[in-house]
């Protein structure tokens, strides 16, 4: 574990701090979005916001896999678990996830439906030949990073013959949701917000490489920094966006060569390639439907697929009105700025796709952030 | 102030219509202690169970300024054997350290069984050896019981509850409300070790450490805390279910203070860390069994550490932090990188059965 902890030196981190608040220009606001919820966490889990100057914000972005899965996806898992045949396979972190009416697996396992927490998609497949007798649908979530073992697992249960095995696909794509936001302004859908870069996650660029965030630069003019998850490695990525700012210039830099190349895995891409393609256009929580954003089972694997395989109905379901995660995603307000936040909104009741893992943004802002709100408020008072 | 203040939880009440109990109500989170409040509280209400402490503290009859303590537990672990003890040891030991926190010289126990139809008789009897050798170590002898079997499927091996009572010294008053903004918060040696080892024997997670459990009776420990802090020692809690993150939580809450701690002065054995990093856990909501909080006011502070330290379940024993002012009831972190973050309660359940 010695690599983890060269990552976490914190004399090294406030050296960081120290040069992004020599070199942040007073006179310029810099907003940039951390796209994916891994890196939330890392900026709420070490407190990275007390060490970044106040006009340098990082804004939290919708790459949390749980977070943006629409309630209608979680109730038709609801509903498949509820059917006596199947055994559904499933990451814990989805158990609590709510779907209509307050609807949850956790709830529908209390009720009496056959669910397994598992911990990779393995696990599943293991269930599936334990009880050749069970249907297990494995509950597949995630950005690339998950898809490729998803994508084996399918051509496992082909090889072992397995016939009592499939998966319900929610896999989503990194550069389509950062594309959506990027076009909200111009679709007119959400308020605009001036975001000068994005700190992409070296994990989902292990498999895609950096290539395909070239055309947010020439049609966009973003910049992309592709960061390592450790906290250290955040830091210095937010510094290589801000010195891309202040330079003026406009690139895809890659902060983790430590793992990440330009053209990704090329063998897992194929993989994934072999088993999905892309779907017309999914929901995204939060973000409303984004063209070609997700992933199904190519026709060659439709005995494969669940939604196939128990003829699933989509259900569409919408969320509490007053939500604003739609906002929040792009920047446009913060955690506290919605009225439902920590009164009928908390991680135990969830209300919107922000507050239901903590990789959310207005999670991470209640596990570890609100204690800064009355200092921000009194702040405020103070100037005005 | 007030337009700044958190808002109170308007926290919806259980559907006890039409709810069901599931998994999240066993965490050890916000929704237990919901369940215990909306369900046991309301229907039990009394000036002792109101004090919402680990165990409670009452006058005894007759006897003038006699004063004892009583607390039970119920353990439901799986598996039932794990590195560092079992399902037995870990009853015994829970139960005389829930009394042993209360400042109490525990005395008695007594013990209660419900066994699945079919489960071994060679595991029972390793089992109940375990807690006869942990007793007659603690010098808390089992004096009574009771074993019911159920039938195959309506248990899972066997579940064991016990009760335990002890005796408090006179001018001994240890309660979760009692800490002050200025009091110190000391910790009796590194987190997540039961939790961690718990995880790790359970096969389906693939992965080995050499973390032991750190189940073990403290009243040892307790009782030279009590002499050397007198009237400074405020409190003391053990960690257990939802890990020192729930006890600063409970503490911060019931004495409507806040506390700070500083991350660079917590315990936590390399492989622990490296353990929750695989399973995305925080080492702070990770369950203990032989660990304990203690908050002090800061004169008494030393002498209580000197106490601990002396003791072989104290030897690591540090000052993790502070009480401070603070009406939002927030437990804070002052992280290894400088920045603030709250800790906060452990929401729904992250693993099963654990304790
Ligand atoms: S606090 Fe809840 S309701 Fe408000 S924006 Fe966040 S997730 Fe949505």
């Amino acid at each position: 574990m010695k690599h983890v902890d060269e990552y976490r030196d914190g004399k090294l981190a406030r050296a960081i701090a120290a040069t992004i608040a020599a070199e942040a220009d007073p006179t310029r606001d810099y907003a940039f979005m951390e796209f994916c919820g891994g890196h939330t966490h890392a900026i709420s889990r070490y407190g990275l916001e007390d060490l970044l100057p106040a006009n340098v914000r990082m804004i939290h972005g919708p790459g949390c896999p749980v977070c943006v899965l629409p309630i209608g996806r979680v109730d038709e898992a609801i509903e498949l678990a509820k059917n006596p045949d199947v055994t559904l396979a499933t990451y814990a972190d989805l158990m609590r996830v709510p779907g209509s009416r307050g609807a949850s697996l956790i709830k529908a396992k209390a009720a009496g439906a056959d669910i397994r927490m598992v911990y990779s998609t393995l696990d599943a497949i293991r269930i599936a030949e334990e009880r050749p007798d069970r249907q297990v649908v494995f509950f597949a979530i995630g950005f690339e990073t998950t898809t490729p073992p998803s994508a084996m697992a399918v051509k496992l249960a082909e090889a072992r013959g397995l016939t009592n095995f499939s998966i319900f696909c929610n896999h989503v794509l990194t550069p389509s949701a950062i594309r959506a936001i990027l076009e909200a302004p111009k679709t007119g859908g959400l308020p605009p917000v001036r975001i000068q870069g994005f700190l992409g996650p070296s994990h989902v660029s292990a498999i895609i490489g950096t290539k395909p965030y070239d055309t947010f630069v020439a049609e966009f003019a973003q910049r992309i920094v592709v960061s390592g998850f450790e906290p250290l490695d955040v830091m210095q990525s937010i510094l290589m966006l801000l010195r891309q700012v202040n330079e003026g210039r406009t690139a895809v830099e890659n902060q983790y060569i430590r793992a990440v190349t330009p053209e990704g895995n090329r063998a897992a891409q194929a993989l994934v390639d072999e088993v999905f393609e892309l779907r017309d256009s999914f929901e995204w929580r939060g973000l409303g439907a984004i063209p070609h954003s997700a992933l199904r089972l190519r026709e060659r694997y439709a005995t494969f697929d669940a939604e196939r395989r128990f003829a699933m109905t989509p259900i569409v379901a919408s969320d509490n009105p007053a939500c604003e995660c739609g906002t929040i995603l792009i920047g446009a307000k913060q955690p506290a700025d919605c009225r439902l936040f920590g009164t009928v909104c908390t991680p135990e009741t969830p209300m919107g796709s922000c507050m239901v893992s903590s990789e959310g943004a207005c999670a991470a802002h209640w596990t570890y952030g609100r204690f800064r709100d009355r200092a921000r408020a009194s702040a405020g008072r103070a100037a005005s | 102030m007030s337009e700044t203040r958190e808002p109170r939880l308007r926290r919806r009440r259980m559907d006890v219509k039409s709810g069901r109990v599931d998994l999240s109500h066993g965490a050890g989170g916000r929704a237990s202690a919901q369940l215990i409040d909306e369900i046991f509280r309301d229907a039990f209400s009394n000036a002792w169970l109101d004090q919402g402490n680990d165990q409670a503290a009452f006058d005894v009859p007759l006897v003038p300024g006699g004063r004892m303590v009583m607390a039970t537990d119920a353990h439901v672990i799986t598996p039932l054997f794990f590195p560092g003890g079992d399902i037995g040891s870990l009853a015994v030991h829970g139960t005389i350290n829930d009394v042993a926190v209360g400042g109490a010289v525990p005395l008695h126990l007594a013990v209660s069984f419900i066994v699945e139809e079919g489960f071994p008789l060679a595991d029972l009897k390793r089992i109940a050896d375990s807690m006869g050798r942990a007793s007659r170590e603690a010098g808390v002898p089992i004096v009574t019981g009771d074993t019911k079997v159920v039938e195959r499927g309506k248990a899972d091996g066997v579940f064991i509850t016990t009760t335990g009572i002890g005796v408090l010294a006179p001018g001994v008053e240890l309660s979760g409300d009692r800490a002050r903004p200025g009091d110190v918060v000391l910790l009796s040696g590194s987190i997540g070790d039961h939790g961690v080892a718990i995880m790790a024997s359970r096969e389906n997670l693939g992965f080995e450490t050499a973390i032991v459990s750190d189940s073990a009776a403290l009243h040892r420990l307790t009782a030279a805390m009590v002499a050397a802090g007198g009237t400074g020692l405020k409190l003391m809690r053990d960690p257990t279910r939802g890990g020192l993150a729930a006890t600063l939580n409970e503490i911060a809450t019931q004495s409507r203070v806040g506390i700070r701690i500083a991350e660079e002065a917590l315990p936590i054995k390399a492989q622990v860390v490296a353990a929750c990093e695989l399973l995305g856990l925080d080492p702070l909501n990770v369950a203990n069994e032989g660990k304990l909080v203690a908050v002090v006011e800061a004169g008494a502070a030393e002498a209580v550490l000197a106490a601990m330290r002396a003791d072989p379940l104290g030897r690591e024993a540090v000052a993790i932090g502070e009480v401070i002012e603070d009406d939002r009831s927030f437990v804070q972190m002052t992280t290894s990188f400088g920045g603030g973050r709250i800790v906060d309660w452990l929401t729904g359940e992250q693993l099963p059965r654990i304790c």
